[in-house]
């Protein structure tokens, strides 16, 4: 019995004990020497857990009376958690250890982080969701300030922990008033009693408190008040992490509890979900427009971001989950590209993140400039481009459940966001002559933005067949 | 006689002082540590009420994990405090203000 349950647990199980005998090991050893060395070496074991989660797992495993799910969707969302945790590790190690960052604890911290994700996305019971999700919040806190000398990123690591530790409080609040209302922790029992006509009013207080402190985890507005701030302040490659993988933790975590907890009463967080994601979207487009910090201003974006996915969530269908997931994993990959390429950006060595400093950037660096305008392209959504198709699968998830108003707004949204990323390629093409910035000296972060920035353009072939993946995990978590 | 009601009135109680806790205070970021502890309390209060209402373990269970968890967090919110002292020298929330958001 226990040892089919830790069977089933044991990638988890195996990234835990490594990152704890890592610390161990470099504690006693050769303390920072070995940070590169680590860094490297997580990311494999990274990349190693995510391919045998996703080559060898098959069916629908459920571990400790049903306190933890292993199905399609939870081993979707951890290769994508894994794959992307373990690119930004990579790209961001030679901008880390030049800056005297790199310690060795920060490889361990995000493999913490990564194992409270994993079992963000496979929670099936209402603690297991609360320890993963404070394992994974603790260690981003940590790595957040983890410029201990900096005052922008104490900020940064400060603002993040209340505003954090608050959102914890709103959902444990909620999560002890479903426990209350549904006499049970196990989203198997609580889907029974919201299932019926008359669900009990505490149940969907419940249900409102647990939303909102998601929705902070996922930075929609109107709790996204922490993301520009922290987004500045952290380190550079900690902010990559930031917008990549704890976003796709959060959204599994949260379209898992809407479906597996309360799918039952989709009408109820239907409208919740279809405002968070209105609004997101309309606050992320235009708060993006004044900013001349790239960091802030890919906060806003992804703040925007959020509110596409959270519109696919919106629609309550198998489809609309398919939409999250396939737009989730354009975001995460666009996201890698942009990051690697703010990750180039200095100017005698030290990090530049003013969008001014672009300017006639392309006549010195062609390719890294003409690759950056194909990103920014698919982040704007414009057609030929995958990230379109990422927005017009949200939207006809929206259309399709009849949210026709919400993908009309989704329209306008993007059109206005538009701007923001196409004043970048102006600056970047068209601007007035400044000093140069330093040729990026990083071939990893090249390689990443040149990936990525080909992937936009050759995956509109048929998105590397991503949909059916996504598909599959959809009807393991709808049904 | 005490129901079950009077314990979750304390508790909503608790949890919009510690809510309030958060937002009005200007003064100190400490204050700002002991509503978040007050909000988790709250909590507490709220799922052992629950437990002996319901005649069931669990949220006895998991009032022992929040326990934990808010112990740790504790920890790593003071810890981050003082690395900010360091570098700001102040403490008053008025003064966590280098970026503006």
């Amino acid at each position: 019995m226990i040892q089919a349950d830790l069977n089933i647990i044991l990638p988890e199980i195996l990234l835990a004990v490594y990152a704890m005998l890592a610390l161990v090991f470099a504690v006693y050893t050769g303390k920072d020497k070995l940070a590169p060395m680590l860094t490297w070496l997580t990311a494999v074991v990274f990349v190693l857990v995510g391919a045998w989660i996703g080559m060898t797992g098959s069916g629908e495993n459920v571990a400790f009376n049903g306190m933890f799910h292993d199905d399609g969707f939870s081993r979707f969302a951890k290769v994508a958690i894994l794959f992307s945790a373990a690119a930004v590790l990579v790209m961001g190690q030679d901008y880390m250890s030049r800056r005297g960052m790199l310690r060795f604890e920060y490889p361990m911290l995000i493999t913490l982080a990564a194992v409270g994700m994993m079992v963000m996305v496979s929670a099936g019971d209402l603690m297991a969701l609360y320890m993963g999700l404070e394992l994974q919040s603790l260690a981003l806190y940590v790595v957040a300030s983890l410029r201990r000398d900096s005052v922008k990123s104490t900020e940064a690591g400060m603002k993040y922990f209340v505003l954090g530790a608050l959102s914890s409080g709103l959902l444990l609040y909620g999560s002890s008033l479903v426990y209350g209302f549904a006499g049970t922790t196990n989203f198997a029992g609580v889907i029974e009693a919201a299932g019926h006509d008359h669900t009990p009013l505490g149940l969907l207080f419940g249900l409102t408190f647990v939303t909102a402190g998601l929705a902070f985890k996922v930075s929609a507005v109107p709790f996204h008040m922490w993301t520009p701030d922290v987004y500045e302040g952290s380190p550079t490659p900690v902010t990559a992490f930031f917008a990549t993988a704890p976003k796709i933790a959060a959204m599994g975590l949260l379209a898992r509890v809407l479906h597996d907890a309360f799918g039952g009463v989709v009408g109820d967080w239907q409208q919740i979900i279809a405002l968070l994601s209105v609004l997101s979207m309309f606050l992320g487009a235009v708060a993006a427009i004044g900013q001349r910090n790239i960091k802030r201003l890919m906060a806003y974006s992804s703040i925007a971001h959020m509110g596409y996915a959270l519109m696919g969530l919106a629609a309550g269908t198998a489809f609309g989950v398919q939409a999250m997931l396939v737009y989730m994993a354009i975001y995460v990959t666009m996201n890698i590209g942009t990051f690697a390429f703010i990750l180039s950006m200095e100017k005698d060595g030290q990090p530049v993140t003013d969008i001014t400093a672009l300017n006639m950037y392309a006549k010195r660096e062609p390719a890294k400039a003409l690759a950056m305008l194909v990103l920014l392209f698919s982040l704007a959504g414009v057609p030929p481009l995958v990230g379109f198709f990422g927005k017009f699968y949200v939207l006809k998830a929206a259309y399709e459940a009849g949210l026709a108003w919400l993908a009309v707004l989704g329209v306008v949204a993007s059109v206005i966001g538009a701007f923001y990323y196409l004043r970048i390629v102006y600056f970047m093409y068209f601007g007035e002559e400044g000093e140069a910035l330093d040729k990026g000296r990083s071939s990893v972060q090249y390689v990443f933005l040149m990936v990525s920035a080909a992937v936009m353009l050759l995956g509109v072939v048929n998105l590397f067949g991503i949909e059916g993946v996504a598909q599959a995990a959809s009807v393991a978590l709808v049904n | 006689m005490i129901g079950l009601e009077h314990y979750l009135g304390v508790a909503a109680t608790l949890f919009v002082i510690g809510i309030f806790g958060l937002f009005l205070n200007r003064k100190n970021v400490i204050i700002l540590l002991m509503s978040i502890e007050l909000i988790l309390l709250s909590v507490n209060i709220n799922l052992v009420a629950f437990s002996s209402f319901l005649g069931d373990l669990v949220g006895q269970v998991f009032t022992l994990f929040v326990l934990t968890v808010a112990a740790a967090e504790a920890a790593i919110g003071l810890a981050i405090l003082v690395s900010f002292f360091r570098n700001r020298g102040t403490i008053a929330v008025e003064d966590v203000n280098v970026m503006k958001g």
